[in-house]
């Protein structure tokens, strides 16, 4: 078993703290972890990447090699089509539909849905709009990491504690805040909603 | 023993703390920058008082490594690759003095450019200072190679260079800990002129590094972090060092390469290792991440007397780092890559954030300077340094680290008038106040723009050396009072932040204008940490 994952974004808009999720849970689960990411210059408003690999066997290479990808998790349309050389036949692509419009040029959406619908499997979300309905934007991106967890290999239970670990710190609220976003995603992505 | 989940950089720090080391220094640099933060924030090397503040630049640290070094305890000094060009004084005499406590320079390189000005690979560093040089492969081996590598220093009497690169460094993975031992007692080198490099005493020094480097070798040749892996196809042998192993690894998923392979994590090489591999196989694949330092080694001086192939042959290209797709390129198997990327992304360039105070004191600068041709901005390394881009095009050079004062300086002497340096807070503190020096002296003509934004926030808000000091250094080295102005850059100050500016420009002697407001970054939170003070206290 193993699942390469590409995570991407913009600077700021909390890629980490999904990869840390996920990276728990695996971590919880048993699997091996290799995680690269991007610190320092592009963190200011630029595209952002992470690669992250789980395996029930060892890793080799941090970096996901390029057709090799099980899927790109994004938490920006434009961004979720930076990776697709990346991505493998019949790998998914799962994204929020929220531009993140910081430069002058942004294509404009329904370019950038046509793209996207190209990708044979693929789920596109607004992943702020349900994120706003329990309470707040800012838990957009595990609403996103929700959508995406039916095709990782990982428990649901397992991210849920992963979920409570790393908001463990922020109180009840926010751990519950989230804990809905990562089901109201998951929803989603199976056709419940 | 406990499993932890560690970046690579984190890995080698707490390797340190678990080697006993009783201080940590460093100036911040991507991707080296994790490795003190995380000494910085560990509560064990807080009970053991470990001391971890940081330097003013690379040059400190290395000093006060060396420094307490001779006090007979363990330190580690870390670095961006850039870093130890400010540091290489102090490094390769430290070659030359050898060591009492053992003494570890991690350098980390950035092949690519992620974060850097350049693609330098620390291993020739290590050469040239003729020392001991580790590179670890994942982050498991980074851990126990802080402990190796104080071993060694102490047994060797000699610094030892650990060699890294971005993705190992800000990579993450499962980290098993090992026992933790004692730091160090404070005791005298033997010989009290060990350190006193006078030419008479430097020259037993030297003569005594130069003999070392047979036993460097031994160990080289007999540690396990070189390693040799028989293959039945010799038609050709694989040499690769560092994070270059896993890449190859990468493409043999059952992790069974048919050649022989000689993984190589410690300097200098092991001559019969590499002979043994040389001798077998009709011809050899490099696979480095960096420059082709052992490549060119191979080569020799007229690249004919063995079978290389790698970076120089063109088999994987000169620049950039590695990928596991460039080595499978490399391996000669066929490669599969996904669709390509559709025409409409377009590049994503990173920008200042909406708020931050650089951004008005560019606006106020562009306006001040716009009766003069464009020009005339020498710029320094910082978060600043994207006032090159659009919309400010405001800059027109970043070089390295306090190069703004003293290029202006350079270019007010050749009689570019006016010449305006513009550098921030910590940026000065690390290498611009020598220059300032300089500029006093020689009374040029030049505006010297310090961003104060109190942080040093390009590497993500660090503790700048510069706070609360600024104004008096300037004074100090004799800056006319009258000159050193201090501004608000905020939208509604913008009229007499301009008037400010072209009053100094106009002015034939040294200025300096600091614009000052908190980085928005550190700014939030500090709001946020205060905000749960006050709620504990309430
Ligand atoms: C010799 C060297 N050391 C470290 C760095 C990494 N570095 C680049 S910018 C920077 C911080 C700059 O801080 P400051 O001058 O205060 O500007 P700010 O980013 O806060 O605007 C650092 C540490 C470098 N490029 N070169």
């Amino acid at each position: 078993m193993k699942n390469d994952i590409i995570l991407a974004g913009v600077g700021g808009q909390g890629i980490l703290s999904i990869a840390a999720t996920i990276g728990m849970a695996a971590v919880e689960t048993g699997l091996y972890l290799k995680q690269a990411e991007v610190h320092g210059m592009s963190q200011r408003g630029g595209d952002v990447q992470s690669h992250l690999r789980i395996s029930d066997q060892q890793i080799a290479s941090d970096l996901i090699p390029k057709g090799g990808a099980d899927m790109i998790l994004s938490v920006e349309p434009m961004e979720s089509l930076r990776y697709l050389p990346w991505l493998r036949e019949k790998g998914w692509l799962i994204t929020n539909t929220n531009p993140v419009v910081n430069i002058p040029n942004y294509p404009n959406g329904e370019s950038i849905e046509l793209a996207i619908s190209k990708v044979p499997n693929h789920v596109t979300l607004d992943a702020e709009k349900i994120a706003r309905k329990l309470g707040t934007a800012r838990a957009a991106n595990i609403v996103v990491l929700g959508a995406a967890s039916p095709y990782i290999n990982l428990e649901y239970k397992a991210l849920e504690n992963a979920i409570r670990n790393i908001f463990k710190n922020k109180g009840d609220k926010i751990i519950q805040l989230n804990l809905d976003a990562l089901k109201a995603g998951r929803e989603i992505a199976e056709g419940k909603n | 023993m406990q499993k932890l989940l560690l970046l690579g950089d984190e890995a080698i720090a707490q390797g340190a703390i678990d080697a006993g080391i009783s201080g940590i220094y460093a100036y911040p640099g991507t991707p080296s920058t994790e490795i003190t933060e995380y000494v910085q924030r560990s509560s064990e090397a807080r009970e053991k008082n470990i001391r971890s503040q940081w330097s003013a630049n690379e040059k400190t640290a290395m000093e006060a490594a060396i420094g307490m070094s001779y006090a007979g305890k363990r330190s580690m000094v870390c670095m961006k690759h850039v870093g130890l060009n400010v540091a290489a004084d102090a490094f390769v005499n430290s070659a030359i003095t050898g060591t009492n406590g053992g003494l570890i320079v991690v350098a980390a390189d950035d092949p690519s450019m992620h974060s850097s000005q350049n693609e330098q690979d620390s291993r020739f560093y290590g050469k040239f200072a003729m020392i001991p040089v580790l590179e670890p492969s994942n982050q498991q081996e980074a851990y126990e190679m802080a402990h190796y590598g104080f071993d060694l220093s102490e047994k060797l009497k000699t610094p030892v260079l650990m060699r890294i690169t971005t993705r190992l460094a800000h990579s993450r993975s499962g980290v098993v800990r090992k026992t933790s031992r004692e730091q160090n007692e404070v005791s005298f080198p033997e010989n009290l002129r060990q350190y006193v490099l006078l030419p008479m005493n430097a020259r037993k020094q030297y003569k005594a590094l130069l003999q070392n480097q047979a036993s460097f070798e031994e160990h080289s040749e007999e540690s396990g972090w070189n390693e040799y892996f028989d293959g039945q196809d010799k038609s050709r042998g694989i040499i690769a060092s560092g994070i270059a192993y896993n890449y190859l690894m990468e493409n043999y998923p059952d992790r069974k390469v048919p050649n022989p392979v000689l993984k190589v994590g410690q300097y200098p090489l092991p001559k019969n290792l590499v002979e043994k591999i040389s001798k077998e196989c009709d011809e050899l694949l490099l696979l480095e991440e960096g420059f082709p330092f052992i490549e060119e080694m191979l080569k020799g001086f007229l690249g004919d007397c063995l079978n290389v192939k790698g970076r120089m042959d063109g088999t994987i290209s000169m620049d950039g780092e590695l990928t596991p797709n460039s080595v499978r390129r490399a391996l000669g198997l066929k490669t599969t890559e996904g669709e390509a990327v559709p025409e409409l992304v377009t590049p994503r360039p990173p920008k200042l954030c909406p708020g931050c105070s650089h951004i008005d004191s560019y606006h106020a600068l562009n306006e001040a300077l716009q009766d003069f041709t464009k020009g005339r901005v020498f710029s320094d390394i910082g978060c600043y340094t994207l006032g090159a881009l659009p919309p400010f095009d405001a800059i027109n050079s970043c070089v390295d680290m306090g190069a703004s004062v003293t290029m202006a300086k350079g270019a007010a002497d050749a009689g570019l008038i006016p010449s305006i340096a513009v550098i921030g807070d910590s940026t000065f503190t690390h290498s611009g106040i020598t220059g300032l020096l300089d500029c006093v002296n020689d009374k040029s003509n030049v505006v010297i723009i310090i961003l104060d934004n109190a942080t040093t926030a390009m590497t993500g808000g660090q503790h700048s050396s510069a706070l609360g000091h600024l104004e008096n250094i300037c004074k100090g080295i004799g800056v006319e009072e009258d000159h050193i102005r201090v501004l608000n850059p905020l939208k509604k100050h913008h009229e007499e932040n301009v008037k400010a500016m072209k009053e100094e420009i106009a002015y034939e002697g040294v200025s300096v204008i600091i614009p000052r407001r908190e980085c928005i970054q550190t700014a939030k939170r500090h709001k946020k940490t205060q905000k749960t003070e006050n709620v504990k206290t309430a």
